[in-house]
């Protein structure tokens, strides 16, 4: 009998850093379901995060909202340059669960950057953001010249 | 294999053909307390989750907070569509005790093993 054999680690535990790699049957699973346009953002496996971002228009502004769930508030930039509006952070590893057998880790951990170019010119100083349930909506004042006009025309 | 949390029916083909449901990212880990599971439902908050447990099974599910359109859309990425992820449970898990926590669209389910077969400490007289 060899009832108190010496213990070792289960290999099956997966190194964080390789958890990516583990989906990768996942993803391909995933290839023959999905079309393409879901691909796109579901494979990030070679891209990184890319946050889904959506992109809306009134009168007076334009809105951009990003989804970026389990951020914190002070991780996330937001800038405007030329016209241009960047969304980037850092989701680090928490660390919490370091001596955990890890069985999936499907959520990203690192830097992500996202860049779009503004229809409008907006208001610099006017710019708004507001991070709730892990969505950033960012407001953006159109500039005076931006906003349409209504001109009346005296017709004779 | 070893009894892990596995996932149970990824998207059934009906629900699968219908979309009607996004498949969240989720981390599952163990310590010898238990399991805990994180699934990323961006949208999603306390009065959006649906939680079931079914024999062995627990269908995690999130109604995004119903939105508001600022406008109209100039281009659209996000997808308004619920989440929706099944599991197979380890049956060391005590269902009576799970517990959820939803904190900025992340939801954090704590599924603690019975007292039974938690590592123990044995102390020596």
């Amino acid at each position: 009998m060899n009832g108190l054999m010496r213990w070792q680690r289960p290999e099956t535990a997966v190194w964080p850093g390789f958890g990516r790699l583990t989906d990768l049957r996942e993803e391909i699973d995933r290839l023959f379901e999905e079309p393409l346009g879901d691909l796109v953002q579901s494979s990030q496996l070679m891209s990184g995060w890319t946050p889904a971002l959506d992109m809306f228009e009134d009168k007076d502004n334009l809105y951009v909202r990003a989804e970026l769930p389990g951020m914190k508030k002070e991780e996330i930039d937001v800038s405007l340059h030329e016209g241009m509006l960047s969304i980037s952070g850092e989701r680090k590893n928490e660390g919490k669960y370091e001596k955990a057998e890890v069985y999936r880790t499907e959520r990203f951990v690192g830097r992500f950057q996202r860049t779009v170019t503004l229809p409008t010119p907006v208001a610099p100083d006017k710019v708004k953001a507001q991070y709730k349930d892990g969505i950033l909506t960012i407001t953006l004042p159109k500039t005076e010249e931006a906003k349409p006009k209504h001109i009346d025309v005296n017709v004779s | 294999m070893k009894t892990v949390q596995r996932e149970a029916r990824p998207a059934t083909p009906e629900v699968a053909a219908r979309k009607e449901f996004v498949t969240p990212e989720v981390n599952i880990f163990e310590t010898g307390e238990g399991y805990v599971l994180e699934a990323e439902m961006p949208g999603v908050n306390k009065e959006g989750l649906e939680i079931t447990l079914e024999g062995n099974e627990i269908t995690i599910v999130g109604h995004r907070a119903p939105e508001l359109m600022p406008g109209e859309p100039l281009f659209r990425e996000s997808q308004p569509r619920d989440f929706r992820r099944v599991f197979e449970l380890d049956p060391v898990i005590d269902t009576g005790r799970i517990s959820a926590h939803v904190e900025q669209g992340v939801l954090t389910l704590t599924l603690p093993k019975s007292e039974r077969v938690k590592p123990r400490k044995i102390t020596v007289a």
